[in-house]
C-alpha cells in the first residue's frame, strides 16, 4: 500500500501539471506508450528532453549575451527546443518559445532577453516537477518489483 | 550518435517483407534525441524495424553502404550537420527511396519546400502514431509506380503473378496487396539491382531470395548520364523511351530497367524544377520575394549554394543537370558554367514546361554521380567531371544545338557549352546559339538552368533548369559592357513551371517567345548581352528559361554571386541604366538570389533594352516579372499578366536591388539584351 499512496501522489502531481498548463495531450500519448515493453519510456524521453533543454538554454544565454545577437542561430536553438517540448508535451515551454521565436524574427533583444528568461523559469518550473515524478515513479517502480519478488 | 541497428529478429529476408508493411524498415534521422526517442518508440509500436541516428552524414552512409536495407526514410527538417532538405534529395537521387519530412514549423512554404524536394510527406512535430501507422502507403507508392514503369518497358506485368505468389509469406494486414507489392518490390529491387537481366521474369521467382541479395545498383556516372541526357535529347523527352535510349547510349550492361527509373528520375527532376520555378514566381508576387528561405529552387536550398550555381561551382547541383544536358543531348553545360564547365544546360525548354522536369532530374540524376557528396555541394566533385566536359562540350554545344532543336521545341540550346552561352535560346533562332556560348561563359555556369527556354514563340518554356543557375548573372556583369541587366525571360514559359525552377530565381520576365532572345532565361548572364544580342535576339539570354533567369553576364568568373538563377541576375546598378521603362518587362533581374554571393553588384547583366534584345519588351504583356526588385521570386507560373503588372510597379528605379541579400532582386532590366 506504500505503492498505493505512491501511485495516487503520482496522479495527483501530474494532473496538476496538466491543470496548469505544463503538459498537454502529448503528454498523454506518452504515458499511454509505456508499458510492459518499454517501462521506462517516459522516464526516457523526459531524461532525455530535459538534458537536451539544458544545452539549448546555455547555448542561448551566451548567445544573448553578446552584443550583437546572431538571430538566425538563436532562432535554430528556439525553433529545436520548441520541437522537443511540443513532442514531450511541455506546453508551456512551448509556448514560451513560440513567444522567443517572434521576438527572435522582429531582432528585438530585448524581446528575446526577457522571452529567454521566460523559457528558462518554465523550463525550470518543469523539470522539478518531472524530478519529483521520475522519482515517485521509480519508487513505485521499486515498490512493484519487491513485490512480485 | 546513436545508431541502434536494426533489431529484432527480422532480418531482411523473410518475414517482414511478406507482412508488409509490418517490420518495414524505417530509418529515422532527427538530431533532436528527445524526438528521435519518442519517432523510435512510436515507429515500433507500428511494428516497424527502426533504425535511428541523429546525424544525417551517417544516415546517408547507412543508406549507401546498403540501398536494399531500408524501405523509408523519416527526417526531420533542421539538422546540424546537413540540411534535412539536402538529404532528402541526395536520398531520392541515389536510393530513390521515400523520404518523409518531419518538423515543428509547419508553415506553407516550408511544407511546399519539402514537396519540391521530393518528400513523400511531411509531417509536423509532435508526431502522432496515428499519422506514422499510415506511412507505410508512401513504400508501396512508389513501388507500384516504379513498377509499372519498368513493366511498360518489360514484358508487362506477368512478372508480377509469380511474385505475387512468392511473396506471400505471412501478409498479414494487407491481404492481396501486400504480396503484390512485396513482389512488386522484390522484382523492383532486382531490377534496379541488376545490371544485367532484362527481364525481371527470372528473378520473380526467387523472391525470397532476390530480395536479399544484394545486387550492385547501378551508378549513373557522369559519362553515363551524359549518354543518357545526349540520348534522349536526340529523341527528344517526349519520345524518349527507354528502349531506344538504351540502345543510342550502347552501353554494355545496362538493362531497359535501369534507364527507364533513371528517366522517370530526371522527369521528376524536370517537373520540380519547372514547379520550383513558378511557385517561386508565385511566391515572388506574394512576398515580394523576400523570401530566401523558401526559394523553391529546390536544389537550391538545401543545398545552398548547390543550387546556386554560383558561378562558385557550387552549382553543382545544377551543373550537374546541366550536365546532364537534359536537353542538349550533349552536355550543354556550357552555359557558361564555369565552374561547371560541364554544365549543359538542361534545356529547359522541353518545349513546354517540361523542362522544368528534365533539370530536376538531371540535378538529381547528376547527384548521384556526385561520389560523397558531402553535405553541401554535392556537385562540388562534379565540376571536375564538369570541366572536362566543359571541353567537351563547347563541341558537343554544337551538336546540341542541333539535337536540341530537335528535341525542344525551338529552344534555345541549353548547351552549355562552357562558354556560356547560355542560350537559353528561347526560340529556334538560339539554336545557333552557338554563338551564345561565346557570350561568356559566364553565364549561366550555374545554371544548368537549362536555361534554354525554349522559347519558341510561345513560351518559353523555360529552362527550367535554370533554376540553379542563375549564378551566372553575376557574370553577367563582368563581361557585359553594359550591364544588361538579365531579364528574366518573360517568356511565355512563364507559365511554366520552369520559372519555379529556376530555383527561385525569379524569371525574369522576359517573356522571350518569339523572341529570340530568349534570353530571358538564357542567360543573360553572359555578360555581353549587347554584344551577342544584337538586336532582337538576346544572345546572352537571359537566362530566362522558362522562369529561369539567368543571369547573365555578371562576371560568371567564377562569381558565384551570381547564383541568381533566375532570370536575370542582373546587377542592380546597372538596372537602373537601361531603359528600364520599357523593361518593364524584363527588367527585373532576377538577382541570385542565392547565397550572398549573389550580391550583383558586380555582375549586373544588363541586358540592353534598348535592343531589341528583348524582344521581350514588347512582349512584356508576356513578360512577367521583374517587379519588384527584391528578391521575389518569380516563378514561371505566374501568369503574365501577374508578371506584367508586378513588373511594372517597381520597374523603374525602384528596384531596390538587394546588395549582398540573397533574396533575388529584381532588377528591372530595362535593356533587354
Amino acid at each position: 500500500m506504500a505503492a498505493t499512496a505512491l501511485k495516487e501522489q503520482l496522479n495527483g502531481l501530474v494532473n496538476s501539471m496538466f491543470a496548469e498548463g505544463l503538459l498537454d495531450e502529448q503528454f498523454q500519448q506518452l504515458q499511454m506508450l509505456q508499458d510492459g515493453s518499454n517501462p521506462g519510456f517516459v522516464a526516457e524521453v523526459v531524461t532525455l528532453f530535459c538534458e537536451d533543454s539544458e544545452r539549448i538554454l546555455t547555448e542561448l544565454t551566451k548567445l544573448m549575451d553578446q552584443a550583437l545577437v546572431d538571430y538566425s542561430k538563436v532562432d535554430a536553438y528556439v525553433h529545436q527546443l520548441k520541437g522537443s517540448s511540443s513532442s514531450v508535451g511541455a506546453q508551456n515551454v512551448k509556448l514560451a518559445c513560440i513567444q522567443f521565436r517572434q521576438f527572435c524574427e522582429e531582432n528585438n533583444k530585448e524581446g528575446c532577453v526577457r522571452a529567454l528568461n521566460v523559457v528558462k523559469h518554465e523550463y525550470y518550473r518543469l523539470r522539478s516537477k518531472f524530478e519529483t515524478m521520475l522519482q515517485l515513479e521509480s519508487r513505485i517502480q521499486a515498490y512493484e518489483n519487491k513485490q512480485q519478488n | 550518435m546513436t545508431v541502434e541497428e536494426r533489431k529484432g529478429s527480422m532480418g531482411r529476408e523473410g518475414a517482414p517483407k511478406d507482412q508488409f508493411p509490418v517490420g518495414m524498415r524505417v530509418l529515422a534521422v532527427d538530431d533532436d534525441p528527445t524526438c528521435l526517442k519518442l519517432l523510435e518508440i512510436l515507429l515500433r509500436r507500428c511494428q516497424y524495424q527502426v533504425t535511428t541516428t541523429n546525424q544525417a552524414i551517417m544516415a546517408l552512409k547507412m543508406l549507401r553502404e546498403n540501398k536494399d536495407k531500408f524501405d523509408l526514410v523519416i527526417s526531420d527538417v533542421h539538422m546540424p550537420d546537413m540540411d534535412g532538405f539536402k538529404l532528402l534529395e541526395l536520398v531520392g537521387l541515389e536510393m530513390d527511396l521515400p523520404v518523409i519530412m518531419l518538423s515543428a514549423n509547419g508553415e506553407t512554404k516550408t511544407v511546399m519546400k519539402g514537396i519540391t524536394h521530393g518528400a513523400c510527406d511531411y509531417l509536423l512535430k509532435p508526431v502522432r502514431i496515428e499519422e506514422l501507422r499510415n506511412i507505410w502507403q508512401h513504400v508501396v507508392r512508389r513501388r507500384k509506380f516504379d513498377h509499372r514503369d519498368h513493366n511498360n518497358y518489360d514484358n508487362a506485368g506477368d512478372s508480377e503473378k509469380p511474385q505475387c505468389a512468392n511473396s506471400e509469406g505471412g501478409q498479414g494486414h494487407i491481404p492481396s496487396e501486400s504480396s503484390d507489392y512485396g513482389g512488386k518490390l522484390n522484382r523492383k529491387r532486382k531490377e534496379q539491382n541488376e545490371d544485367e537481366e532484362d527481364d525481371g521474369q527470372e528473378n520473380m521467382h526467387e523472391n525470397g531470395d532476390s530480395s536479399t541479395q544484394k545486387k550492385p545498383r547501378v551508378v549513373w556516372s557522369v559519362e553515363l548520364h551524359r549518354k543518357f541526357v545526349a540520348a534522349v535529347n536526340q529523341l527528344g523527352i517526349d519520345k524518349a523511351v527507354p528502349k531506344r535510349i538504351l540502345d543510342l547510349m550502347n552501353v554494355e550492361n545496362l538493362t531497359r530497367e535501369n534507364v527507364a527509373s533513371h528517366l522517370q528520375k530526371y522527369r521528376l527532376y524536370l517537373k520540380r524544377l519547372s514547379a520550383v520555378a513558378s511557385q517561386q514566381a508565385n511566391m515572388v508576387a506574394a512576398f515580394g520575394g523576400r523570401d530566401h528561405s523558401y526559394l523553391p529552387m529546390g536544389p537550391l536550398d538545401g543545398y545552398g549554394n548547390f543550387h546556386t550555381l554560383a558561378a562558385s561551382g557550387q552549382l553543382p547541383a545544377l551543373s550537374s543537370f546541366q550536365a546532364n544536358g537534359v536537353l542538349s543531348g550533349t552536355n550543354p553545360a556550357g552555359y557558361g558554367l564555369r565552374e561547371f564547365a560541364a554544365s549543359r544546360i538542361v534545356q529547359p525548354g522541353h518545349s513546354h514546361g517540361n523542362t522544368s522536369n528534365p533539370i530536376n532530374d538531371l540535378g538529381k540524376l547528376q547527384r548521384i554521380n556526385l561520389p560523397g557528396s558531402q553535405h553541401g555541394n554535392l556537385l562540388q566533385g562534379m565540376p571536375t567531371t564538369l570541366e572536362v566536359d566543359q571541353l567537351q562540350q563547347h563541341k558537343t554545344m554544337q551538336d546540341a544545338n542541333i539535337h536540341l532543336s530537335g528535341g525542344f521545341s525551338g529552344t534555345g540550346l541549353t548547351t552549355g557549352s562552357s562558354s556560356n552561352s547560355f542560350v537559353n535560346v528561347t526560340n529556334n533562332s538560339f539554336v545557333s546559339q552557338a554563338h551564345q556560348q561565346h557570350m561568356q561563359s559566364k553565364v549561366l555556369g550555374n545554371h544548368s538552368s537549362v536555361g534554354m527556354p525554349s522559347v519558341t514563340s510561345d513560351p518559353f518554356s523555360v529552362s527550367v533548369g535554370g533554376a540553379s543557375h542563375v549564378p551566372n548573372l553575376g557574370r553577367c556583369n563582368d563581361t557585359w559592357q553594359g550591364d544588361v541587366p538579365l531579364i528574366g525571360h518573360a517568356s511565355n514559359s512563364f507559365h511554366h513551371d520552369d520559372l519555379a525552377n529556376m530555383g527561385a530565381n525569379v524569371p525574369v520576365g522576359l517573356h522571350i517567345d518569339s523572341n529570340p532572345l530568349n534570353i530571358s532565361s538564357s542567360n543573360v548572364v553572359a555578360a555581353p548581352l549587347h554584344n551577342p544580342v544584337t538586336g532582337g535576339d538576346v544572345q546572352c539570354q537571359a537566362s530566362s528559361f522558362g522562369g529561369n533567369m539567368m543571369l547573365m553576364p555578371s562576371a560568371l568568373d567564377g562569381d558565384s554571386k551570381f547564383l541568381n538563377f533566375g532570370n536575370a541576375g542582373i546587377s542592380k546598378q546597372k538596372l537602373k541604366e537601361p531603359n528600364r521603362d520599357h523593361i518593364r518587362e524584363p527588367n527585373l533581374v532576377f538577382n541570385s538570389y542565392l547565397n550572398s554571393p549573389l550580391s550583383v553588384p558586380t555582375q549586373k547583366c544588363k541586358i540592353d533594352n534598348s535592343t531589341t534584345n528583348i524582344q521581350l519588351t514588347h512582349k512584356e504583356e508576356s513578360i512577367l516579372e521583374t517587379s519588384k526588385s527584391q528578391g521575389g521570386f518569380y516563378s514561371s507560373g505566374c501568369s503574365f499578366d501577374d508578371l506584367v503588372n508586378s513588373m511594372i510597379k517597381p520597374e523603374r528605379d525602384d528596384i531596390a536591388f538587394m546588395d549582398n541579400d540573397i533574396g533575388c532582386d529584381f532588377y528591372p532590366l530595362g535593356a533587354c539584351i
